[in-house]
């Protein structure tokens, strides 16, 4: 067990010190957001009152699309330099290590992206009810978009056409994800409770915890196979 | 005993000769299958009170609805045994049902937006049902795209079924998604037909109907799979063989 726990942070702290040696990549999800974001008052006008209707919404997507980009590196660049073969060959259970990959990343766009997100929505001026639901549901959310999206992104690492490919693989299984975020987020909006989505949001979260990371490392073999 | 046989049968060169057998089986009964079905549905069923003639595109419509879930469920299990049992026949089969599943989707997508011209006033309307089906039928193209992303076969067959199974844990939860969604988003839609009041002579021909569309499937299936096992096997003496004896 205290071996387990040891080879899990000692790939979560390596992912994270390897990512801190390159802080613009970490940083380009966050611009992205920002930039995206910036698009949508040119595409449909800066009447305020439309805007607001649709700030949830245009925060979800554009995180979406931000944490599908930023997914397509997690493997890519151990796949490229053999570490993905080491650790398969470590005797680590390749579940547990795929697993310490993915929640680095986590903390490393998830989080931050979380933080943009709401400073959007702050800025926006998304009342409290709705900003409340935005968190707990980007909270519950975004560790599912990473999870699922692991599983593509070990599918498709080192293929030619990777990323046109991946949004076209992961999109369609971010749809109840974003269903019930939006769902939420509209119900706070109307003064409703939110528990029901809460709960289908974290239930879907606890699936994808338990079987993502097998899906994803059995993913990973047959491309090294 | 029964997983000799099963094995004997999963051998692509005992599988090829069941299949060149059973083809015209499948064949024949889908032919005559369609011209009752069809002839029911489009002659003998009572015209719809409300729906008029318009309501009979049902006969294309439900049978490739239905089907388009079952194909993705059977491709799913096919690439499950695949990937557990090395079973080179399933790795087969599911790559043959892909594009399969993918027309039946399209084809309930389009008689769907055919029958809604007529009934919603628009081709398209963002039905719960309709919705779901168009999802489905991007995990379909994502199946495709991804089998065809790889040169070798052996990892495609693998990545890919790897893929259907978790599009099949996902199916579930992103149909229930949808249907959440959309009884929130915009009310009762027109709710295509409630099922248990349909006419019994309605209901014969569709039911027909499926059945033929089950063994349509099964035919291509058979036939798309034994051009995959010989591409498959073509360095094999039994392939050989049987090219220079048709010669």
């Amino acid at each position: 067990m205290h071996t387990y726990w040891k080879a899990f942070s000692v790939i979560f702290s390596r992912d994270v010190t390897l990512a801190s040696r390159c802080r613009a990549e970490l940083a380009n999800p966050l611009i992205f957001f920002i930039v995206v974001i910036a698009l949508f008052p040119f595409a449909f006008g800066s009447d305020t009152e439309l805007l607001r209707r649709i700030t949830a919404g245009m925060i979800w997507i554009t995180a979406l699309l931000a944490s599908t980009l930023s997914l397509e590196g997690i493997f890519r660049s151990d796949y490229d330099d053999g570490s993905t073969e080491q650790m398969v060959l470590s005797g680590y259970p390749l579940t547990l290590l795929v697993a310490a990959k993915v929640s680095a990343h986590w903390c490393l766009t998830g989080l931050p992206l979380m933080v943009i997100a709401m400073l959007t929505g702050i800025v926006l001026s998304l009342p409290t009810d709705a900003l409340q639901a935005l968190f707990l549901t980007l909270l519950f959310g975004t560790p599912v978009l990473s999870l699922i999206g692991a599983i593509a992104v070990a599918l498709t690492v080192g293929l030619r056409s990777g990323g046109m490919l991946l949004s076209l693989l992961i999109l369609p299984l971010y749809m109840p994800v974003l269903i019930f975020s939006m769902v939420a987020v509209e119900n706070a909006l109307a003064g409703l409770p939110i528990d029901a989505e809460l709960y289908f949001l974290a239930g879907m979260l606890v699936l994808s915890i338990t079987l993502g990371p097998i899906a994803t490392a059995s993913s990973l073999r047959i491309r090294l196979s | 005993m029964i997983f000799q046989r099963f094995y004997r049968f999963a051998s692509p060169q005992h599988f090829y000769h069941l299949a060149v057998l059973l083809t015209p089986w499948f064949a024949w009964a889908t032919i005559i299958l369609m011209i009752v079905g069809l002839y029911g549905g489009l002659v003998f069923a009572p015209a719809d009170y409300q729906q008029g003639e318009s309501f009979r595109i049902i006969y294309i419509h439900v049978p490739s609805a239905w089907m388009s879930l079952f194909v993705y469920v059977l491709m799913a299990v096919f690439g499950g045994i695949g990937l557990i049992w090395h079973v080179k026949i399933a790795d087969v089969l599911a790559k043959s049902c892909a594009p399969l599943g993918a027309s039946f989707t399209l084809l309930a997508l389009v008689t769907g937006s055919i029958w809604g011209k007529p009934m919603w006033g628009t081709w398209w309307v963002w039905d719960a049902r309709l919705t779901s089906e168009l999802i489905l039928l991007f995990l379909y193209l994502g199946y495709m795209a991804l089998q065809s992303a790889f040169d070798d076969r052996r990892v495609a067959a693998r990545a890919s079924a790897i893929l259907a199974l978790v599009g099949m844990v996902n199916i579930p939860i992103i149909h229930y998604s949808v249907e959440w969604w959309s009884t929130l988003h915009q009310g009762p839609t027109v709710s295509k037909f409630d099922a248990p009041s349909i006419h019994i002579n309605m209901l014969i021909p569709l039911l027909i109907m499926a059945l033929a569309f089950k063994t349509y499937f099964a035919s291509v299936l058979l036939i798309r799979a034994r051009s995959e096992i010989l591409e498959y096997e073509c360095n094999s003496n039994w392939v050989r063989e049987l090219l220079t004896k048709t010669d």
